[in-house]
């Protein structure tokens, strides 16, 4: 720490007070070493997970398993993109698998009239993008719960517009959408490597893990991290304060809603690749709710916490078959229970697992106020004073 | 032309009772009672199994049998509303609007899914289908039961004028809806208010419910997904938080429904008024009647 001090001006890391600032009390403990470091800790447990769910098919390779993990991944995908919108930007969007619907047909559409699936990427980001504007724009100036309801017409323009088209195959939609492939070789034709085929399934699964457990996540939770995430709390904390630190409200919200779309949109293609047809049916306002409540259940705007409250609410009907008539009614009822209960969510955004430090265990902070290391003893002064 | 002023006017009306108690809620507490629109289902259920039950009634099929399940079905969501209130919504008051908008969401998702064990998950057919003559007005046709409904849910708005209006607790809710601290200084029992505002906007969405039923003659437990989002717009149109508004909104939205969907095609309505809210909220947000709303800290 460069510290010089010139007739009543003070320079600290080389920005010059004019006032001289108070030096600290008590010097800073240091950061904590190695992988007591949380989020060193948390990157390492993440890159493990990845990699387990990389050899997933040479532990259980049945299409049952892999189809089930793909749509998984995909959903962690899906939920990550709405934790911008919710869990960063405090924004709540009750149509967002709008954007889902968007990416799926986009791609969709292209691909069954001969444009490669990685093609179409970019058309349905420009597509996103377009509807994130379009829905944003007008509503993200007023309060947050217009946003939440004009979303949910949002989402059903979406899918009646869908119903009602040609081009979108009305509602049987559209079927036999081609996987992924590059000059002539796609997915389907399976790939033999040392000695070993994978199927077109197993391919299409690494994309997904690839796509959502990989990218998706990294992704979002960097963009929670830094100045545009920050700024994206900030709004979700006291939006008149953030605006009055000179954050752009309007655009910081309209980012937060136009990335999260994006995210939405190449789930879709995803989606739209995995299932081979889609059909307005699977974009009903029933599972933008459901996802809604994988990111509140598993913690508004923490990675840990949605991606494990993407896997309980997309595992949970796999599990519980017996169950399925009451799912949607337990769901409800765990959404009230849990923002009044537990409004962070199981895993919350600011929890730190116990045995994790941020940094090395210092004195205690009373210590540089109150010096108390030896109590002062009681001296009996009445002989003095009489 | 003239007859789909009738249809429009017809369907207003409904989108305005079910709007009324979603602008009265949002007025006082500003929740965006995202249950409201299944309390219009809970009322439809409610009538049919009153109807269903005492055959009675139904076999009459007069007005007055009507007028009375109305009566209990009213009576029976204004209870149910006045508990969800209590249950899910005040313990959440002061914690976050995000907070409280996803509880009003799982309460919807609750009470959709709580009648579908109850009821099953099969459309069912109102017992009473009310049928009379038919009016030529200028060439639009009008039967009677559209004309006695109408003059019910007319009636409901006049009573609801004068208790807003006129009555002590109307003036206490409006005092609330200005400045809620402000009344609990002034010695507004706020809760109780509260709770009687949630029972006269649950009661109008339950008669609108039954109203419908009655009308229609088919219900499902999703039913009342669409219509609080009509409803919503409708209050959006008019000016939320105002009663006049959300009148005025309801019946409009039933006429611009009406002459949208003769322009483009009956499947393209609900894309119509969902497109009309948004471009509503980007032109003018505050709605017809609303005033501008300046947001303090």
């Amino acid at each position: 720490m460069a510290t010089g001090t010139t007739q009543g001006t003070r320079t600290v890391n080389g920005l010059t007070y004019r006032i001289t600032p108070p030096a600290p009390t008590r010097e800073r403990p240091a950061p904590a070493r190695g992988l007591r470091q949380p989020r060193r800790f948390m990157s390492l447990v993440g890159g493990l997970l990845l990699l387990l769910a990389f050899a997933l098919p040479f532990i259980d390779a049945s299409p049952y398993t892999i189809s089930v993990a793909t749509s998984a991944f995909i959903y962690i995908m899906l939920a990550m993109g709405l934790n911008i919108v919710v869990g960063y930007a405090g924004l709540l969007d009750l149509g967002y698998y709008a954007f889902f619907a968007v990416g799926a047909y986009t791609s969709g559409v292209l691909a069954t009239n001969d444009m490669p699936l990685v093609f179409t990427v970019p058309f349905v980001i420009v597509a996103c993008i377009g509807a994130g504007i379009i829905i944003g724009g007008p509503t993200l100036r007023l309060r947050s719960d217009y946003l939440a309801i004009v979303t949910l017409g949002f989402g059903e323009i979406i899918r009646l517009t869908a119903n009602n088209l040609d081009i979108t195959g009305g509602p049987s939609g559209i079927s036999g959408i081609p996987t992924f492939g590059l000059f002539g070789w796609t997915f389907r034709d399976g790939l033999d490597l040392f000695g070993i085929h994978f199927s077109g399934n197993i391919l299409l699964y690494w994309t997904a893990v690839l796509a959502g457990g990989g990218f998706t996540v990294l992704a979002v939770t960097r963009l929670g991290r830094g100045r545009l995430g920050r700024a994206w709390r900030a709004i979700k904390d006291d939006e008149d304060a953030a605006e009055a630190m000179g954050i752009n409200t309007y655009l910081t919200k309209l980012a937060a809603y136009i990335l999260g779309a994006i995210f939405g949109g190449l789930a879709g293609i995803l989606m739209a690749a995995h299932q081979t047809a889609i059909s307005p049916t699977s974009f009903i306002f029933l599972n933008s709710a459901l996802l809604l409540m994988a990111v509140v259940l598993g913690g508004m705007g923490s990675t840990p916490g949605v991606i494990i409250g993407a896997l309980v609410i997309w595992l949970a009907p796999e599990l519980l078959r017996d169950f399925a008539n009451w799912r949607y009614l337990m769901f409800g009822l765990l959404l009230v229970l849990v923002m009044i209960f537990r409004p962070q969510g199981l895993w919350p955004s600011t929890a730190v697992l116990p045995f994790l430090h941020f940094r090395e265990k210092g004195r205690s902070p009373r210590e540089g106020f109150t010096d108390h290391s030896e109590p002062v003893e009681n001296v009996d002064r009445s002989e003095e004073l009489a | 032309m003239l007859q789909l002023v009738v249809d429009g006017l017809f369907v207003g009306s409904f989108y305005a009772l079910v709007a009324l108690g979603y602008s009265m809620v949002y007025g006082i507490i500003k929740l965006l009672n995202f249950a409201h629109g299944d309390v219009y289902m809970v009322g439809a259920f409610a009538g049919y199994v009153l109807f269903s039950t005492a055959t009675g009634l139904a076999a009459s099929g007069g007005l007055m049998s009507l007028l009375l399940v109305l009566l209990i079905a009213m009576i029976f969501t204004g209870l149910l509303g006045v508990f969800v209130e209590r249950v899910a919504y005040r313990p959440l008051r002061g914690s976050p609007r995000l907070a409280v908008l996803i509880t009003a969401v799982g309460v919807s998702f609750i009470l959709e899914y709580g009648v579908r064990q109850i009821m099953g998950p099969n459309p069912r057919v109102y017992q009473v289908r009310l049928s009379g003559e038919t009016f030529n007005l200028l060439g639009a046709r009008i039967t009677l039961p559209q004309l006695i409904l109408f003059a019910v849910a007319a009636g409901l708005m006049v009573a609801l004028n004068f208790l807003v209006m006129r009555s002590r607790d109307g003036r206490a809710m409006r005092a609330i809806a200005l400045d809620p601290q402000a009344a609990k200084l002034m010695g507004v029992n706020v809760d109780r208010v509260i709770s009687r505002t949630f029972f006269i906007g649950s009661a109008l969405a339950g008669a609108a419910g039954v109203m419908a039923g009655a009308y229609y003659g088919t219900i499902d437990f999703l039913m009342g997904f669409v219509i609080g989002l009509k409803a919503f717009t409708a209050a959006v149109i008019g000016g939320i938080g105002n009663l006049y508004g959300a009148m005025l909104g309801g019946i409009l939205l039933g006429l611009l429904e009406s002459f949208g969907t003769n322009f483009l095609g009956g499947q393209w309505r609900d894309v119509f008024s969902f497109a009309c809210l948004i471009l509503f909220l980007s032109f003018r947000p505050t709605g017809i009647l609303g005033a501008r709303v300046v947001e303090r800290m």
